[in-house]
């Protein structure tokens, strides 16, 4: 992956002008080039990582194992962008082995996950079945652990 | 009438000075507004697949000693190591030693060669344990100054000048602590053949070899050329390596020398009477290192990169000259032109900013005029770092 992309996945708030810091280039150059990525769609887009608990968000979040029938010509691409377009899927992926798609919604409550599946979800042609796993707690989310490991101080200075 | 007690002190021992580097951790310590470019180790914590082996020791119950030379397992994988990393193959059981840290091993070099009087060529500026260790095997540091305006390259010439008919022994430091500079190879080649030809054993130090930058970012590795590898150098080199800075493993204490058998035999003679073996916990981290740390390392060295671009660019900036080092994680900019000394430098952007960096004499007399900032820093906080020697030059400009 390029170096920009590998910088702004660690972390998205870095400024153009950082990033050329970094990596010995020019700002401009960084900026246009971040341009470019989010234009083609490279860069889908940025948010905070956050730990809903400690955040007070006491929504709900589940992982939705979905199994579909394939369709000649286009496989599960037409059942799946359908199904990553409602608001509660905050990620959608084509999974291997024992089911087809792996959902995961983020809802108000139990009652509106519940409602999503039997209502959206099931009753879509080609979704033969589904079972819905809730989340209980968050040890690591996105590359961050949340819990995070307390600091030794190094020395102040050694040789 | 009882013998004052500093009169008991060994004349080896009390002929040498005070560390420049203890004097001004004691000025830092207990200051927590300090942002620190003083130290000297990486700012990562040991990949957790390396810490996860250690535990994983621990709870199969090994805390036993092990071999004086060190587990077979960790030998074998560093032998495999170090052909592929310096191209010169040893053999595992009997050309290996696995120490606590390249500073033992350095130990164990200068007292297994040395006789009482034997000379022994060592570059500045340098880290501060060579001309100790030196002194404490009863030998005679012999100093070659490199300089800044060569990018403290060291010069073959320079070397051959200090040759005298008592030398045994060329200690070398590439990438070197304090400085980051890297030899060329051409000057390597030379430097061998002279050890070749005065019959030289040679003891590099090559602890930061994996954290090198090559090109005008830095943002790739740059070839690792080892002494060792060249012709006719394995029979007459001891090399050093360990896991403190590419794998940022400093508080495991493990490192190792590689040399002929009969050179092997003599350093584990003493280390057996003295360390007896490093804690096989350790020893057992090590092995996954080596096996499967590679591309931590990697992660770890772009990262440094990067950091090192940052304050290359911002000395840039502000019109401090530092050339961009080839490797480690030091900066080692040149502050001759404030019309300070290194530590007045050094003391007053302490007091005025509150950023910590080392002076450059603390590394020997040829540091002076350039202090060591050191990059392995969490990146904001260098950022910071960084702003406040900008506006500290600024009112010395």
């Amino acid at each position: 992956m390029e170096a920009i992309l590998e910088l702004l996945q660690q972390n998205a708030r870095l400024t153009p002008g950082q990033i050329a810091e970094r990596l010995g280039q020019d700002e401009a150059t960084v900026a246009s080039r971040i341009a470019d990525l989010e234009q083609e769609n490279v860069i889908l887009g940025y948010h905070g990582v956050i730990d809903r608990d400690k955040a007070g968000n006491h929504s709900v979040a589940a992982l939705i194992e979905v199994k579909l029938t394939p369709e000649r010509g286009g496989g599960f691409d037409r059942l799946a962008e359908r199904i990553a377009k409602f608001d509660q899927v905050s990620s959608c992926y084509l999974m291997s082995g024992g089911y087809d798609l792996a959902v995961f919604v983020e809802a108000e409550d139990l009652r509106e996950v519940a409602r999503f599946v039997t209502e959206k979800l099931s009753t879509l042609d080609g979704v033969l079945s589904t079972a819905t796993h809730f989340q209980l707690k968050v040890y690591k989310q996105s590359g961050f652990l949340a819990a995070s490991e307390t600091e030794v101080g190094r020395l102040a200075v050694a040789p | 009438m009882s013998t004052p007690l500093q009169d008991r002190i060994a004349r080896q021992v009390a002929q040498i000075p005070r560390s420049g580097i203890r004097d001004f951790f004691d000025l830092v310590q207990g200051r927590d507004d300090v942002i620190s470019l003083g130290v000297g180790e990486p700012d990562f914590t040991a990949p957790w697949h390396i810490r996860e082996a250690m535990i994983y020791a621990l709870e199969r119950g090994q805390t036993t000693y092990t071999s004086n030379l060190g587990l077979i397992s960790l030998r074998k994988s560093i032998s495999k190591y170090i052909a592929g990393h310096c191209g010169v193959t040893y053999d595992p059981a009997r050309e290996i030693l696995v120490t606590v840290g390249v500073s033992e091993a350095l130990d164990l070099a200068c007292r297994a060669l040395l006789n009482p009087g034997d000379e022994v060529i060592y570059h500045t500026p340098c880290y501060v344990s060579y001309s100790p260790s030196i002194v404490m095997a009863y030998g005679v540091p012999v100093v070659v100054e490199t300089r800044v305006e060569d990018e403290f390259v060291l010069r073959a010439d320079d070397v051959a000048a200090k040759i005298t008919p008592k030398t045994r022994m060329l200690m070398l430091n590439f990438p070197t602590n304090p400085t980051g500079a890297v030899e060329p190879l051409e000057e390597l080649e030379k430097i061998a053949a002279l050890a070749v030809k005065h019959d030289l054993i040679v003891v590099t130090d090559e602890i930061y070899s994996e954290l090198t930058y090559e090109g005008s970012d830095g943002l790739k590795p740059r070839r690792h050329h080892s002494i060792a590898a060249l012709p006719g150098m394995k029979e007459r080199t001891i090399l050093l390596h360990g896991f403190s800075k590419a794998y940022a493993m400093t508080g495991f204490r493990l490192g190792y020398a590689c040399s002929p058998p009969v050179l092997t035999e003599a350093m584990m003679k003493i280390h057996q009477y003295t360390m007896l073996c490093a804690s096989i916990m350790s020893q057992l981290a090590g092995v996954e290192a080596l096996e499967n740390g590679a591309p931590e390392v990697e992660k770890m060295r772009k990262s440094y990169a990067q950091r090192r671009n940052l304050m290359l660019r911002k000395f840039g900036e502000m019109g401090v000259p530092c050339f961009p080092p080839g490797g480690a994680f030091y900066a080692f900019p040149d502050v001759r032109r404030f019309g300070l000394s290194s530590k007045d430098f050094a003391l007053r952007l302490l007091e005025e900013e509150s950023v910590a960096v080392v002076p450059g004499s603390a590394f020997g007399t040829a540091g002076e005029g350039c202090v060591r900032a050191c990059y392995a820093t969490a990146i904001d906080k260098l950022e910071v770092a960084l702003e406040r020697i900008g506006n500290f030059v600024s009112r010395l400009q």
